[in-house]
């Protein structure tokens, strides 16, 4: 029997090559450049509306205000003290905030809290900054709420199988202190060494192995929660299915725009007995899609089900050696877990379906290792496609599975008339694709027609009844392509919704749900998988 | 009759919401017990119906929300799917087609272990008995639970603590706020994080939040293999095995205790079951059989998640659902109990409010009322899963509505109940933003109000 080192440092689903071997305190995902890292020529942000006189009397305010709750050490406000925290994972976006906080407990941050909200100053929270969508952005006027130093297990029980944590305890943190008892905790982001369980439930991130074992929505039991006015509340129970309204579920992936979140109890998963991967190679992008599509037909849901394209694959190759067919259109990994004997004849029924469904070659990993670079490569791909390029743009759209031979058609079009390359890789079982852009920052323009490029991208998955965004959250990043997937009224109802948690608006400001008058601004008309267009949509 | 009433619906709602006057929202009525006595106007969505897109290599299915739940699990099983929650439905066709009447079940039939095909093992045996005094019902009816009311109530099967929730399989709703404005949200595809889940809010709002149109649900494959065992083991020894066992890389699907043995009910591929049967021993119940032909095992849980088995019937009491943390130990002031989803979900009758019980363990309580607190008298058959009493009738009769708008209880005096409250009473601030919430999405109030708390 070998246990599988799910959430271990080999198990599915980073994209980082080496995520052993980093100091403390240096966690960032430094691979690659994900959207215009390091680069000057950032993106136009929202520039302070105050005086710089104002802003610094409010500033002072603020300091001495956080200097009541907090030691010295933990307020930062001089400026080459906030640099750090000016971005996210998407450092296109940048801005300084006029003070960092550095809480060590959750009665300090529900102090700041109400601080902010007596100051009636705009506060953002932040986990890791591992984002990609620009939602832990600092707020020019704001506070930057860090949570990192919340970073205590507070309690494992092995027998109910729930872990309790605080919200900047990093998400493989949690395996890593399960494993132990022979569990682990399931949604397993590429970003899991670095990105915090708090950030997790903002985000309602996915993983590799998420068609599978659900989305951080589905591993949650118990959230405490601070509200912006400093109301803490429990939300969900370690019983299941709490009375009243599904708060959990509404906080959780709501982008830091409802509460901070301050202690968080996952459930946990025994790891299971034996995992094992299967690579085919296909001549047609078309024929890997159907290959998905008849594997869940015959009944069986794989633990991990990932694609990638020929692009993809070679910057992999290159990048990480696992043996990748290079000449091949796409190929499919697909990992099977759970009994030693399910494990077996899983397997043959997998490759035989991959083998009717065109595949030119299946390969089962021979051993662990193999098993494991296979994955290396998948998880390295992206800053594998970051060394072929100055800079990559990552989307997330998520499409209905059968629409992706079409969709990569007409990606692959417009790369075309942009000019600018684009690989592929593919949560393939549930249809989170994940494009990347290739482009140089410092070429003038080029910034702006990948964005360009990649917001047409996400319209076309609303075309073919997907969403603009499937894990990475809309942020600041994707706010015009929220007035495509939704009407008017849909989005107002957001608003009242934001209103009955955070009727100011303070909290993460102007992030995840747009106003009406940007959406007139961008000009956009909301579109329903191909159908209800609304000619009749007012402008605003 | 598929059709599409959301024009009509939405401009019923928006007159409503214009006169202020309440409605009350109606699927099939099997669960209008399960809550408080609403007073308004009925809106009936039955009528709404129709499965939109079935894409089983997609695992996705959307309905209209009087969308009759046996059509939906009938198209899903032809593709050898289904709702992996295992929505219980509490309409009599649950039984009619099993031959198995609620409150007359025994399961005497349990086998020396060896896995076999349905016929070899007296698949028509054990598990039948006794009269069935519900009338049959023809599937699709008035009387059906329906996918909106499913959803809209968020009640999962045995499988809850293994596979999920309702509100975990939802996908995209479309609804009619309380302004009448129709808004989708969610969509069909597995990951979607744009905009504030507010599909997933709907289950279990019970209609308070909004008029379910529309629900695409994730489905999943049956699993090809199932087997129940059974063991002797006290409760509280089966408590602990249920956790021990969930902390085990094993297929398990299932657990719970009717007060004399526990079932546990393994799924999978077949040599994932067999290969856990070897390392679990006990008795197996029934006969492995392609999953759903298992008559035995297939008979029992359904009465679990019915409420059929025997002792939903048993008591003089009415019936409280206890949802406690898995490893809460055995409370035995509590009386006789069942014990479900391997120790989270505990039965009891008692006459007192039993939510500071749950409270103080960690939980929340759920009162069921009488409806399945006594057992029912035959010639009591046609009120006990007929139509619901109208509760705005004995609003407006100046009556108190009776507790928990029971038709079995009709005849009865209402237990010691107060205020005819169902669901545990939540914490005041908690309950203040439920407030904002229902504001925001049913301004003047309108849709199910009091069905949760008064204050919704
Ligand atoms: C290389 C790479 C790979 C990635 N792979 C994946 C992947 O496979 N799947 C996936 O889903 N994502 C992935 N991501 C995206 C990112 O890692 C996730 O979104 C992650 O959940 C963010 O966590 P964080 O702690 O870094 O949050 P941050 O980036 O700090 O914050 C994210 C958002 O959460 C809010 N927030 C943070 N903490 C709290 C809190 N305690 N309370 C309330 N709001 C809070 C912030 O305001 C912000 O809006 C990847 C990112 C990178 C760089």
């Amino acid at each position: 029997m070998t246990i599988e080192p799910r959430g271990g440092h080999q198990g599915g689903g980073h994209d980082h090559p080496d995520p052993g071997h980093r100091p403390e305190g240096n966690r960032s995902l430094d691979q690659g450049h994900p959207h215009a890292g390091g680069h000057p020529s950032g993106h136009p942000h929202p520039q302070s509306a105050l005086t710089p006189q104002a802003r610094a009397a409010r500033q002072a305010e603020l300091v001495s205000g956080l200097l009541g709750i907090l030691p010295t050490a933990q307020v930062l406000h001089e400026t080459e003290d906030l640099h750090p925290y000016e971005c996210d994972g998407l450092s296109a976006y940048r801005q300084l905030p006029l003070a960092v906080a550095l809480p060590d407990t959750a009665d300090q941050v529900q102090a700041i809290l109400r601080l902010c909200h007596r100051l009636q100053i705009p506060v953002v929270a932040r986990g890791a900054g591992t984002g990609l969508s620009a939602g832990a952005l600092p707020h020019p006027e704001g506070l930057l709420l860090s949570l990192a130093r919340l970073k205590a297990i507070l309690h494992i029980d092995p027998l109910a199988r729930t872990a309790r944590v605080q919200p900047g305890v990093r998400n493989l943190a949690i395996s890593e202190a399960a494993r132990p008892h022979g569990l682990y905790y399931a949604p397993d982001p590429s970003s899991q060494i670095a990105c915090t369980i708090g950030g997790n439930v903002a985000e309602n991130s996915g993983g590799v192995h998420c068609l599978k074992y659900g989305l951080t929505v589905h591993n949650l039991l118990r959230l405490e929660v601070i509200t912006m006015d400093g109301e803490r509340l429990t939300l969900g129970a370690e019983a299941l299915d709490a009375p009243g309204y599904d708060l959990m579920a509404l906080m959780t992936g709501s982008e830091g725009l409802l509460g901070v979140v301050v202690e968080i109890t996952v459930r946990l998963l025994p790891l299971p007995e034996r995992a094992q991967v299967l690579l085919a190679a296909y001549d047609d992008i078309g024929q890997a899609g159907a290959a998905v599509g008849a594997i869940i037909a015959a009944g069986i849901i794989p633990a991990g089900l990932e694609m990638m394209d020929n692009p993809a694959i070679r910057a992999a190759e290159a990048f990480v050696h696992a043996g990748y067919p290079t000449q091949a259109a796409a190929i499919l990994l697909c990992e099977l877990d759970g009994a030693n004997e399910e494990v077996s004849q899983e397997i043959l029924r997998v490759r035989q379906i991959l083998l009717d469904s065109g595949a030119t070659e299946v390969r089962t990993a021979r051993d662990e290792a193999e098993r494991l670079l296979f994955w290396k490569g998948r998880k390295a791909a992206f800053p594998a496609v970051g060394r072929l390029s100055p800079d990559y743009y990552c989307m997330d759209g998520t499409i209905p599975r059968r629409r992706l031979p079409e969709v990569l058609a007409r990606i692959a079009a417009m790369s075309t008339d942009y000019g600018l390359p684009v690989a592929n890789v593919f949560h393939a079982g549930d249809g989170n694709l994940h494009p990347l852009i290739l482009y140089d920052a410092n070429r003038p323009g080029e910034l702006e027609r990948t964005e360009e490029l990649g917001g047409k991208i996400l319209e076309l998955c609303v075309e073919v009844g997907g969403t603009i965004t499937g894990e990475h959250g809309v942020g600041t990043e994707k706010i015009d392509q929220m007035c495509v997937q939704f009407h008017p009224l849909e989005l107002t109802q957001f608003h009242a919704v934001k209103a009955a948690f955070d009727p100011a608006g303070l909290l993460n400001p102007a992030k995840a749900v747009p106003t009406l008058h940007r959406c007139a601004e961008f000009g956009a008309m909301h579109v329903h998988a191909n159908q209800l267009k609304f000619p009749e949509l007012p402008r605003f | 009759m598929n059709q599409d009433l959301t024009q009509t619906l939405a401009a019923r709602v928006a007159s409503a919401q214009a006169e202020g006057r309440p409605l009350r929202i109606q699927g099939g009525g099997t669960k209008t017990w399960l809550g408080r006595a609403v007073a308004g106007e009925p809106l009936a969505v039955v009528d709404h119906r129709g499965i939109l897109s079935y894409e089983p290599t997609e695992l996705v299915i959307t309905a209209r929300a009087g969308t009759p739940l046996v059509e939906i699990e009938a198209a899903l099983a032809e593709r050898g799917q289904w709702l992996a929650f295992e929505p219980p439905h509490f309409s009599q066709s649950q039984f009619s087609t099993s031959h198995v009447s609620p409150g007359q079940i025994s399961y005497g039939h349990i086998s020396a272990g060896h896995i076999s095909t349905p016929d070899s093992q007296g698949a028509s045996q054990g598990a039948i008995q006794g009269d069935n005094p519900l009338p049959a019902d023809p599937k699709g009816l008035p009387g059906a639970a329906t996918l909106g009311g499913t959803i809209a109530c968020g009640l999962s099967g045995p499988a809850r603590p293994y596979a999920g929730a309702a509100r975990d399989f939802v996908l995209g709703v479309r609804i009619i706020n309380g302004k009448g404005e129709v808004l989708r949200f969610g969509g069909e595809v597995m990951k979607n994080v744009a905009g504030y889940d507010l599909s997933r809010l709907m289950a279990g709002a019970q209609g308070t939040l909004g008029v379910l149109l529309e629900v695409s649900l994730k489905v999943l494959p049956r699993p090809l293999a199932e087997l129940t065992l059974t063991f002797e083991l006290s409760p509280a020894e089966a408590i602990r095995r249920f956790n021990d066992w969930a902390g085990q890389p094993l297929p398990l699907s299932a657990a719970c205790h009717d007060g004399e043995r526990a079932y546990i009910r393994l799924a999978g591929n077949e040599a994932a079951v067999r290969a856990a049967q070897a390392r679990l021993g006990g008795e197996v119940l029934g006969a492995q059989a392609p999953a759903g032909e298992d008559r035995d095992a297939a008979d029992f849980w359904r009465a679990v998640r019915e409420l059929g088995h025997p002792f939903f019937r048993q008591g003089a009491a009415p019936l409280w659902r206890l949802s406690l943390p898995p490893t809460a130990p055995l409370d035995s002031r509590l009386g006789s109990q069942f014990i479900d989803w391997g120790g989270a979900q505990r039965w009891v009758h008692g006459e007192h409010p039993l939510w500071p019980v749950a409270q103080a363990a960690g939980g929340h309580a759920t009162c069921h009322g009488l409806k399945f607190g006594r057992v029912a008298h035959p010639d009591s058959a046609e009120a006990h899963l007929g139509p619901a009493v109208s509760t705005a009738d004995a609003v407006n009769a100046g009556h108190a509505p009776p507790r928990a708008v029971s038709p079995g209880s009709r005849e009865r005096e209402p237990a010691a109940i107060p205020e005819a409250e169902v669901f545990q009473p939540l914490p005041l601030a908690l309950l203040a933003l439920h407030r904002r919430l229902k504001a925001a999405l049913d301004p003047r109030g309108i849709l199910n109000p009091g069905r949760i708390y008064p204050e919704l």
